[in-house]
């Protein structure tokens, strides 16, 4: 015998029909930058949180000390970024009680890398630049896609201002496009000077960077920490 | 000695129950999951909160929210308290999904009942700890695919120090000196950025949340004018009762255009 479905006497649930799936992922914005030097590293992001058109946060860092040579700065999704971060520090710190020194820079680079794989296929939506000088004094710098492939270079950017910012390095700092031009060794002031103009840069057209900037410079002797205002508009 | 009051230290502080405590064995029942249960989770809100704001003052942070809860567009609940008190130094607010923040009240009540049993000085939980706790949760929760839909502020006081931070279902979490859930943080933040200093009063901030409460309830459909303002400080936590906001709908007699009555501006 066939049965009736009894109708249902309450009101439909508000959108049955298309149900809003969800995404996992958000870009929160930002620029980070690295330049190295001979024997040092500028590492520079600035500390502006958005979703959508909205200002979130004036003031969440990107830019964090993995060691006393070794820094990192990371654009994206801010979720991410502090998740990636934690465990790094985490690692990087039983890796100091496992071997009673810290990770070299060259090391922490590779870390990095295997890290991002790791998660190859739900990944952390970051994009990082690595800095730091290496276990020969020599400053470096990384740069990284989402998943984990990474270069050494002698300056990265990443982020929202990129587009901006990365033909400026290429032009000031590789000195490319300048036939004329001699490259010379230029000091670590300089190169914070420069980087803070391009950060300024990036915050004068890239509505997702502005607010602050954070510098830090790494020798062999440590990390020097810095901090700028940007626009606040 | 044993200092762990019978608690096994290595389980995980929150196993998925709403307690510590196994209800089985003193005749209770506890749902365990089966195989052939079907698998469910949140694709979008259906009983909602809108903004929650909070701002923090000199010796304080103050925490407002309306009492109405939608059903889409319909004002389904209309005294509900989405501000809860978890400890001395701790309190939250919640917009968004309400039956997940109910959810989320129950596993940090206990959270925080299990660390204050197990800490040996019976410290009340730090609201950092909390914060840091619930981003973890939040986190995760988006990591399965199945997310917790609120967007919680936590507010807190301790030891001379205010705290305000705010997290949603990403996982996306930061602290800041005011803040503003959904619509809020469209129609009240810039009200909040622009009025805000260090050292202001908590009569200021109270009045300045009222204010900012009053413009959402003229522009955010789902706002209500029934709303709690509530502070934690220096002189503890004041979950507030509802109060009604007064509002002036004069400037409907000088519109026009909008109701069919009037087609012109009236002749002054």
């Amino acid at each position: 015998m066939q049965t009736v479905e009894p109708v249902l006497a309450c009101a439909p649930l508000p959108n049955v029909k298309e149900q809003g799936r969800f995404s996992p992922y958000t870009n929160n914005g930002g620029t980070v930058i690295a330049v190295a030097g001979k024997d040092f590293c500028v590492i520079a992001g600035d500390t502006r949180m958005s979703e959508g058109y909205s200002i979130t946060s004036r003031n969440v860092s990107k830019v964090i000390q993995l060691t006393s040579k070794c820094v990192l700065a990371s654009s994206g999704m801010q979720a991410d970024i502090a998740t990636l971060h934690k465990l790094l520090l985490i690692r990087l710190e039983q890796y100091k009680h496992q071997n009673g020194r810290e990770m070299s820079t060259t090391s922490i680079a590779q870390l990095l890398g295997n890290t991002l794989y790791g998660k190859r296929f739900f990944p952390y939506y970051t994009f990082n630049v690595l800095g730091g000088v290496d276990d020969k004094g020599v400053g470096c710098a990384y740069s990284y896609d989402a998943v984990g492939s990474f270069e050494r270079t002698p300056y990265s950017s990443s982020g929202t201002g990129q587009q901006l910012v990365q033909p400026l390095l290429d032009n000031q700092v590789a000195k490319k496009h300048q036939p004329n031009v001699l490259k010379v060794d230029v000091s670590a002031k300089e190169v914070e000077e420069f980087v803070r103009d391009a950060m300024t840069s990036a915050g004068e057209r890239d509505i997702y960077t502005g607010d602050h900037v954070e510098v830090k410079t790494v020798t062999a002797n440590g990390v020097v920490h810095q901090r700028f205002d940007l626009k606040f508009d | 000695m044993d200092s762990s009051y019978g608690l096994d230290l290595n389980k995980p502080l929150y196993d998925g129950r709403y307690s510590w405590f196994d209800h089985s064995k003193f005749g209770g029942t506890v749902y365990e999951p089966k195989p052939n249960d079907p698998s469910t989770r949140t694709t979008d809100p259906i009983v909602t909160g809108t903004s929650v704001l909070a701002v923090k003052y000199k010796g304080g942070v103050a925490i407002a929210a309306d009492t109405l809860l939608s059903y889409g567009s319909l004002a389904r609940f209309r005294d509900i308290r989405r501000i809860h008190k978890l400890n001395e130094h701790t309190i939250i607010g919640s917009s968004g999904e309400y039956s997940d923040f109910q959810y989320i009240t129950r596993m940090l009540d206990d959270v925080v009942t299990d660390n204050h049993i197990a800490d040996n000085n019976l410290q009340p939980m730090d609201p950092k700890s909390i914060f840091s706790y619930l981003s973890r949760v939040m986190y995760q929760r988006r990591n399965k695919q199945d997310p917790l839909y609120n967007n919680i502020v936590v507010a807190g006081y301790r030891n001379g120090e205010s705290f305000l931070g705010s997290v949603d279902l990403l996982g996306t979490h930061y602290q800041d000196d005011h803040i503003a859930t959904g619509f809020g943080d469209h129609i009240a933040r810039p009200l909040l950025r622009n009025a805000y200093k260090p050292d202001l009063t908590k009569e200021e901030a109270v009045k300045l949340l009222e204010k900012c409460l009053t413009v959402l309830f003229y522009r955010d459909a789902r706002a209500y004018y029934r709303v709690q303002i509530c502070t934690i400080g220096e002189d503890g936590v004041n979950i507030a009762e509802p109060q009604v906001l007064q509002t002036d709908w004069s400037v409907g007699n000088v519109t026009y255009g909008y109701d069919g009555r009037r087609t012109a501006l009236p002749q002054a």
